[in-house]
C-alpha cells in the first residue's frame, strides 16, 4: 500500500478544497458557504456582455471589483458568447484581472463550453483556478483528456451531473453520474477528490408539472449523499433557478433561494453562485410564507405549488397569469381587449369585438378606440423591454383578426356614408425585399411591429425591382419607403434605388435593413447618394421610434438633419479609420500563401467519385442537427440554445417560442409540408496559378471531357509576421505537386413548400407562423448541409470515417476540413455559384434557382464548397485591393466594371 | 543506492551554496568565457556563467567538488539560465540542450566520486531550472498592463528541452528555483510531468519560490501559503524559499510552509541582505547561528546557501544541522 493511501486511511485528517488568487481560500466546514460572484459572465449580465463587446474593459474590470468588494470570494469569468472571439476576450480580460491585485486576490473560475477557451485561461492565471466545467457528456475519453490537463495546469473542477445520455434530472441519476466520475477521476486520473467539485443540477420547481416536484428535494438528497460516499468532493450550484417560474415576483423568489439553501448546505451544498441582493434572510421570512415556500422545495404536499401561486398572488399586487385562470373574462371590456392583445390570445377576440361594434356609433371606432388602446399598451411594453419580439407578432395576429372581422362592417358602413373614407392611419410605409434577394423574414417582422403601431404596410414582397418600388411609392403615396436584403449584391441594389428616388426627386424617408445592411455601409454608400434622410434599421423594436421619430411633425425635421450630420461624422471617421489599414500588392500575398507541405500530407481518395442526387430526404433525420441559436436570432432574442431557455431576461419567451417551434416541426414532418433535395459532387481537382482550381469531370458519365475553375480570391492586409495570406485554392494540392487532390461541391434546399405554407397562414392573418415557418425552413436548410457534410465526410469522401462528433461540436466546426459558402467570409463573391450550379447542374435536377443577384431560390438554401484536407480551415477574406480585382476580372474572362459591382463590398475604399 | 525520500526522514539533508560567488574567486575574462570554441562568436559571452559548464568545465566541477567536501548532499547544476528564452540574451538558443546536458554530466561525474568513496552517504545531482528572464503574468509595460512579454506555451516548451538534456545528463532531482513568477513554475512544472510521462519515469521535484521583500510575497503577488496552494497539484518532494532575503528574514515564510504543507520544507537564503556595494557579507557562523533557528523549531528538511554563500557557509551549516532532527513528514490540514 502507498504512503499516500495508508495516510487516507490511518489519518482522520480531512482533506480541504485549496484554492488561491492572490492569496489563499480554503474551504472548510467552518467557511459554511462559498459565494461565486457571477456578473462577470456574459451570458448572465447583459451589461458584461455589452462593455466586453465595446471593449470598455475598464469598466468590465470594475464589475469584477465590486463583486470582490461585495463579498464574492471566486470570480466566476465567462466569455461564452457567438459575436466575441471567446479565447481572446478570456485571455485579455484575465490578463488584466491579473494586473489588479484587488480583483486578482481572490480565485477565479475559468467558465465555458469550450475547452479551448478553459486552456487559453489556464495559462494566463497562476494561482489555483476552478474549471467550470468538464462532464461525461461527450464520453469518458474526453473527459479524462481533459482532467488529466486540469490536473497538470493545477486546478480545480466543477463536474456536471450529465453523462452521454442527458443531463442528471432526477435523485438517481444524479448520485449515479457524480459516482461514476468520481471513479473515473480518482481511480483513472488520480485527480485529488478534493479538488472536484459536483454541479448537482438545481432545477425550477413550481412550474405546474409533476414531473418537475422533485426538482429541489432530488438535489438536496443527491447533495447529501455525495457528500456522504464521495469523501472530499464539494457540492456547487446555480441558485437563481430553483425559483425561474416566480420570474418577477422578487419577494417569493427571495424566500425560495434562502429556504433552498437552507437546505442544500444543511446536506452539504458547500459552494454556489447566488446574486446576495436576490436573498432573504431565513428567519426573516414571514411563517405563513415559509410554511408554502418549504413545502414546495421539500415537496411536502400535493397541492404545495397552488398554495405557492395563491399565496404569491398576495405577495405582489400583481395579478398572476395563470393557464386556466379565466376570471379576467369578467373584466370589463376593454380590459379584456387590452389584455388578449398584450397576451395574444385570439380564443375571445372576435366575440368581444363583436360586443365593442355594437356599442360603438362606427364600426371603424373599435379599431380607433379599442383595439388602438391595447395595441398602444403593446408598443409600450415593447419599447421599455418589458415585452419580446415574439410576443408582439402573436399580438398582431390577434390584431389582424379582430380588423378582419370588423373590415366588411367598415365597408357595408362607407357605402352608407361615403365621406367617411380614409383611415386615419399614422403613416403609410412601403416595405420591400430588393431585387435579386429572396429573404424576408426580417423584413416581415419588421412590417407587423409597424403594423402594431397603427402604420399602414403596403408590402411587396421579395425580389422587386427599384422601377416598381418607385411606382409603387407613388401610387400609394407613402410616406416611408423600407429596403431589406440578405445577401451582398442587395446593397448595390439599394445604391441603386437610393439613386433613383434623389433623381426623381423624392422627399420621404428611406429604411434600411437585412442581415447584410451595416450603419458602415449605408452612411458611407447609400446616404450620399439620396439628399432626403436615409436611416439603418436593424432591429424590429427600434424602427417604431425611428418611424415615429421621421414621421412626427414636431421631431420629423429635427430627427432628419440629426441623422444626416451623424452619418456624416461617421463616414468621416470610417473613412480614415479604413486607411490606417494597409495592403500588399496580389503578388506578395501569393507569395505568402498558406502552404501546406504536399510531400507529407495525406489527400484521401473520394470512396465515390461523381454526382449523387438526393431526391426527398427524410426531414426527421435533420431535426438532431438543427442549430436552434440562430433561430432565436431570428426572433431578436440573443442567447445561446439551450441557456437561452432558461435565460433571466428573455427565458420564458424563448421556452414559449421553443414550444411553438417544435409543434410547427413536428406538423411540417409528419404532413410532409417540406421537401428536402439535395445534390452534390466530388471530383478530382488541382489548384493552378496559384489562386485557381481546376475541376475535371472525368467521373462523371457522358460528360468526360468537360473541365471547370473555380477562382478563389486572396487576403491582401498588412498583417504581423507568419500570417499567411489565405486564399481556398491553398488546400488544394497544385498540379506542379504531381499529386491528384479532390474538392466537392453541393447544393441542398429544403424551401420546397415554403411558400405555399406560409402564404396559407398569411391567409389566416398568421403572421405569427408564417415567419415560423420560414425561420424553421432556414434551420432545416443548414441542418441539411451540416448532415450532408457529415456524410461526405464519413462515407462518400470518408476521409474522417472514424469520426463521432456531437451536434455541439458540429456547431463550433470541430470536424475536419470545411464547407464554405459562397458569400459568406472566406469567399463573399457570389459568383463562383454559377460554376457549382453549372457543374451540378442544380436547376435542372434540383430545381432551385439562381435569381439576378446569385440568390438561390426557394430561398431556404445552402450551397457550397467541400475541402477535405485536414488542415483546410474557416477564414475571412477582409478587403481586397484593385489589382486583385483586376487580376480576378481577367482570370473570369469578364470587364474590371463588372468584376468590380460583384467584389465591392470586399474591396478597400481607394483614399 | 538510497532512496532520498528515506534519507529525508532521517536527516535534515544540505543543499550547496553559491555557483555564481564562486566562479566571481576565478575572475573569469571574456576569452575565458569564450574558450577556444566559442572564440569567434559574435556576441559578448562574459557573465554567461552556464557557458562555463563548456568552456571552463574543470573549475565548474572543482566547485561542485568543494561543496560536497565540505558536506552538501545534494549540489545544483550550472544551468540557472539554461532556457532557449534567458540564453537568448547572448543568442545561445541552440546550445541549450549541450549546456544543460554537459553541466549535469560534470556535477554526475562528481557526485559519483562522492557516492563511491562513502557509499552510506550517497551524493544526489539537482538540475538547477531558474525562472528565466520573463514573467508570464506581469507585464513589462506599465501603460499596459494587459501585455505579457512570455506565453505560458512558450515557456512549457523552453522548459521541456531543459528538462530533458539535464534527465538525460544524469540529474537525480529538478528543481524549479528562484521563482519569482507562479506561473512560470506552473509551466516548468507542466513540462515536467509532460517528460514524466513521455518517459514514463519518475523523478523527485524540488520547488523553491522567492519571497522578494518585506511585502512577504512574491514578486508576481502571492502569499507563501496561495503559492504552495498554486504548486501543489503534482507530487513533489520538497517545498521552500530561497534567494533575496537572509535566513532570518525567511522565517515566517518557512513557517507557513511548515504547517501548512504535507511535503518536505526547503530553504537556501541568502548570505544576510546585500550592503551599500551589493556583496554579501554574512559569515559561515553568523548565518549557521541563523539556520540554527530553522532547526530547533523543526522547520526544514533540506538547507543550503543562495547568493553569497560559499563552501564555508555550507560547512558551518551542516555541522549545526547534523544534532538536529529533520521536520516531521506528518500530514497537516
Amino acid at each position: 500500500m502507498s504512503k499516500e493511501n495508508e495516510q487516507r486511511i490511518t489519518n482522520n485528517e480531512q482533506r480541504f478544497l485549496k484554492l488561491s488568487g492572490l492569496e489563499p481560500l480554503i474551504v472548510t466546514p467552518e467557511t459554511n458557504f462559498i459565494n461565486v460572484g457571477e456578473r462577470t459572465n456574459v451570458a448572465g449580465s447583459k451589461k458584461f456582455l455589452r462593455l466586453v463587446k465595446e471593449e470598455k474593459f475598464e469598466e468590465a474590470l470594475a464589475v469584477a471589483r465590486e463583486q470582490v468588494e461585495n463579498g464574492a470570494q471566486i470570480i466566476d469569468i465567462n466569455m461564452d458568447d457567438g459575436l466575441i472571439d471567446g479565447k481572446q476576450a478570456m485571455v485579455k480580460f484575465l490578463n488584466l484581472v491579473i494586473a489588479e491585485p484587488d480583483i486578482s486576490r481572490v480565485p477565479i473560475m475559468i467558465d465555458s463550453s469550450k475547452w479551448e477557451i478553459i486552456e487559453a485561461g489556464l495559462q494566463v492565471v497562476q494561482g489555483k483556478c476552478v474549471v467550470n466545467s468538464i462532464s461525461l457528456k461527450e464520453g469518458e475519453e474526453q473527459f479524462i483528456h481533459h482532467a488529466k490537463l486540469i490536473k497538470r495546469y493545477g486546478a480545480a473542477v466543477i463536474v456536471m451531473a450529465f453523462d452521454e445520455v442527458g443531463q442528471a434530472d432526477n435523485y438517481d441519476r444524479r448520485i449515479e453520474i457524480a459516482k461514476r466520475s468520481y471513479d473515473v477521476l480518482v481511480n483513472k486520473v488520480n485527480f485529488a477528490p478534493e479538488d472536484i467539485i459536483f454541479d448537482l443540477n438545481i432545477f425550477p420547481v413550481a412550474t405546474g408539472m409533476d414531473e418537475h416536484k422533485l426538482n429541489a428535494l432530488d438535489f438536496i438528497r443527491a447533495t447529501k449523499w455525495v457528500r456522504e460516499n464521495l469523501p472530499h468532493a464539494s457540492v456547487s450550484g446555480g441558485v437563481s433557478n430553483v425559483s425561474f417560474s416566480f420570474r418577477g415576483n422578487n419577494p417569493v423568489r427571495e424566500a425560495m433561494h434562502s429556504v433552498f439553501l437552507y437546505h442544500a448546505i444543511k446536506a452539504g451544498m458547500n459552494m454556489g453562485i447566488v446574486n446576495p441582493s436576490m436573498l432573504e434572510v431565513y428567519d426573516d421570512i414571514p411563517k405563513d410564507l415559509l410554511e408554502r415556500v418549504e413545502d414546495v422545495i421539500l415537496n411536502r404536499r400535493d397541492d404545495a405549488t397552488e398554495r405557492l401561486l395563491d399565496f404569491a398572488e398576495s405577495v405582489v399586487e400583481k395579478t398572476k397569469e395563470s393557464k386556466i385562470d379565466l376570471s379576467w373574462r369578467e373584466e370589463p371590456l376593454q380590459d379584456r381587449i387590452t389584455r388578449a392583445l398584450v397576451k395574444g390570445i385570439d380564443q375571445y377576440i372576435v366575440e368581444d369585438v363583436e360586443e365593442a361594434r355594437v356599442a360603438a356609433d362606427k364600426p371603424i371606432e373599435v379599431i380607433e378606440g379599442n383595439l388602438m388602446t391595447g395595441m398602444n399598451v403593446v408598443g409600450d411594453l415593447f419599447g421599455s423591454g418589458k415585452m419580446f419580439l415574439p410576443q408582439v407578432v402573436k399580438s398582431a395576429r390577434v390584431m389582424k383578426k379582430a380588423v378582419a372581422y370588423l373590415l366588411p362592417y367598415i365597408e357595408e358602413e362607407k357605402l352608407l356614408n361615403p365621406q367617411v373614407g380614409d383611415s386615419d392611419n399614422a403613416g403609410k410605409i412601403l416595405m420591400a425585399t430588393v431585387k435579386g434577394d429572396v429573404h424576408d423574414i426580417g423584413k416581415n417582422i419588421v412590417g407587423v411591429v409597424l403594423a402594431c403601431n397603427n402604420y399602414e404596410i403596403v408590402d411587396l414582397g421579395v425580389m422587386v425591382p427599384s422601377e416598381k418600388i418607385i411606382a409603387a411609392a407613388i401610387e400609394h403615396n407613402v410616406d416611408i419607403i423600407g429596403l431589406s436584403g440578405l445577401i451582398t449584391p442587395s446593397l448595390d441594389e439599394m445604391v441603386h434605388l437610393a439613386k433613383e428616388m434623389d433623381r426623381k426627386d423624392f422627399k420621404i424617408p428611406l429604411l434600411i435593413g437585412g442581415a447584410t445592411t451595416s450603419k458602415a455601409h449605408t452612411a458611407v454608400k447609400i446616404d450620399p447618394q439620396y439628399k432626403e434622410a436615409v436611416v439603418h434599421v436593424n432591429d424590429a423594436s427600434r424602427a417604431v421610434t425611428v418611424v415615429g421619430d421621421l414621421l412626427q411633425k414636431e421631431t420629423s425635421k429635427g430627427y432628419k438633419k440629426s441623422i444626416k450630420d451623424d452619418y456624416d461624422v461617421f463616414r468621416e471617421k470610417f473613412l480614415n479609420r479604413s486607411s490606417s489599414k494597409t495592403y500588399k500588392p496580389i503578388s506578395a500575398a501569393r507569395r505568402n500563401k498558406f502552404k501546406i507541405d504536399w510531400k507529407t500530407s495525406e489527400i484521401v481518395k473520394p470512396n465515390k467519385l461523381g454526382i449523387q442526387v438526393i431526391e426527398d430526404l427524410d426531414l426527421d433525420l435533420l431535426v438532431p442537427y438543427i442549430d436552434w441559436t440562430p433561430f432565436f436570432r431570428s426572433w431578436e432574442l440573443h442567447g445561446k440554445y439551450p441557456a437561452i431557455l432558461t435565460d433571466e431576461v428573455v427565458g420564458e419567451q424563448a421556452t414559449d417560442l421553443f414550444a411553438d417551434a417544435q409543434e410547427m416541426l413536428s406538423k411540417i414532418i409528419s404532413e410532409k409540408k417540406l421537401k428536402a433535395k439535395g445534390i452534390f459532387g466530388l471530383f478530382p481537382a488541382n489548384s493552378i496559378n496559384d489562386d485557381d482550381i481546376y475541376v475535371t469531370l472525368s467521373a462523371v458519365e457522358g460528360r468526360d471531357n468537360e473541365q471547370y475553375t473555380f477562382r478563389t480570391l486572396r487576403q491582401q492586409l498588412e498583417r504581423r509576421e507568419g500570417v499567411a495570406d489565405y486564399a481556398l485554392a491553398d488546400f488544394i494540392a497544385p498540379k506542379e505537386t504531381g499529386k491528384q487532390d479532390y474538392i466537392g461541391c453541393f447544393c441542398v434546399s429544403t424551401g420546397f413548400g415554403t411558400a405555399e405554407l406560409a402564404a396559407q397562414y398569411e391567409k389566416d392573418l398568421d403572421d405569427y407562423n408564417s415567419i415560423m415557418v420560414k425561420a424553421l425552413a432556414d434551420r432545416l436548410a443548414e441542418a441539411f448541409a451540416e448532415y450532408l457534410h457529415k456524410e461526405v465526410r464519413t462515407e462518400h469522401w470518408g476521409y474522417a470515417s472514424n469520426e463521432d462528433l456531437s451536434n455541439e461540436d458540429l456547431i463550433k466546426e470541430s470536424y475536419k476540413g470545411i464547407r464554405p459558402a459562397p458569400g459568406y467570409p472566406a469567399c463573399p463573391d457570389h459568383l463562383e455559384k454559377l460554376t457549382i450550379w453549372e457543374i451540378l447542374k442544380v436547376k435542372e435536377t434540383i430545381g432551385v434557382e439562381l435569381t439576378d443577384s446569385l440568390a438561390m431560390w426557394p430561398a431556404a438554401s445552402v450551397s457550397g464548397y467541400y475541402f477535405g484536407n485536414p488542415e483546410a480551415r474557416y477564414f475571412g477574406l477582409g478587403k481586397i485591393k484593385e489589382d486583385q480585382v483586376k487580376d480576378f476580372a481577367e482570370r473570369k474572362d469578364m470587364s474590371f466594371e463588372e468584376a468590380e459591382k460583384w467584389l465591392a463590398p470586399n474591396i478597400v475604399e481607394a483614399p | 543506492m538510497k532512496d532520498i525520500k528515506e534519507i529525508l526522514k532521517e536527516r535534515i539533508l544540505i543543499l550547496d551554496g553559491a555557483m555564481g560567488t564562486m566562479l566571481q574567486r576565478y575572475k573569469f575574462t571574456e576569452e575565458d568565457f569564450r574558450g577556444e570554441r566559442f572564440k569567434d562568436w559574435e556576441h559578448p559571452l562574459q557573465g554567461n556563467n552556464d557557458l562555463l559548464s563548456l568552456t571552463q568545465p574543470e573549475a565548474i566541477a572543482e566547485i561542485h567538488r568543494k561543496y560536497f567536501a565540505a558536506g552538501a548532499d545534494i549540489v545544483e547544476t550550472n544551468t540557472f539560465s539554461g532556457t532557449t528564452i534567458a540564453m537568448a540574451d547572448y543568442y545561445m538558443e541552440d546550445l541549450v540542450y549541450e549546456l544543460n546536458y554537459e553541466s549535469a554530466r560534470i556535477a554526475k561525474m562528481v557526485a559519483d566520486e562522492f557516492t563511491a568513496k562513502e557509499p552510506n552517504k550517497p551524493r544526489f545531482v539537482a538540475g538547477s531550472i531558474g525562472p528565466t528572464n520573463k514573467t508570464a503574468s506581469m507585464s513589462p509595460d506599465v501603460n499596459d498592463p494587459g501585455y505579457r512579454a512570455v506565453s505560458f506555451d512558450e515557456l512549457r516548451i523552453a522548459y521541456k528541452q531543459q528538462v530533458e538534456a539535464l534527465l538525460d545528463g544524469g540529474s537525480d532531482i529538478l528543481l524549479v528555483e528562484t521563482i519569482f513568477d507562479t506561473l512560470n513554475a506552473k509551466a516548468a512544472l507542466f513540462a515536467i510531468e509532460e517528460v514524466k510521462e513521455e518517459r514514463n519515469i519518475d523523478v523527485p521535484i524540488m520547488v523553491s519560490g522567492t519571497i522578494t521583500d518585506a511585502s512577504g510575497r512574491t514578486l508576481s503577488g502571492q502569499t507563501a501559503e496561495a503559492f504552495l496552494i498554486s504548486i501543489s497539484h503534482i507530487p513533489i518532494l520538497s517545498v521552500g524559499f530561497n534567494c533575496a532575503l537572509g535566513a532570518n528574514q525567511l522565517v515566517p515564510h518557512l513557517e507557513v510552509l511548515s504547517t501548512k504543507s504535507e511535503h518536505a520544507v526547503s530553504a537556501h537564503p541568502n548570505a544576510g541582505l546585500p550592503n551599500a556595494f551589493g556583496e554579501y557579507d554574512e559569515t559561515p557562523d553568523q548565518m549557521a547561528e541563523q539556520i540554527k533557528e530553522y532547526a530547533e523549531k523543526g522547520l526544514v528538511n533540506i538547507v543550503g546557501g543562495c547568493c553569497g554563500t560559499t563552501p564555508e557557509h555550507i560547512t558551518a551549516i551542516a555541522e549545526v544541522v547534523a544534532k538536529y532532527e529533520p521536520r516531521k513528514l506528518t500530514v497537516v490540514g
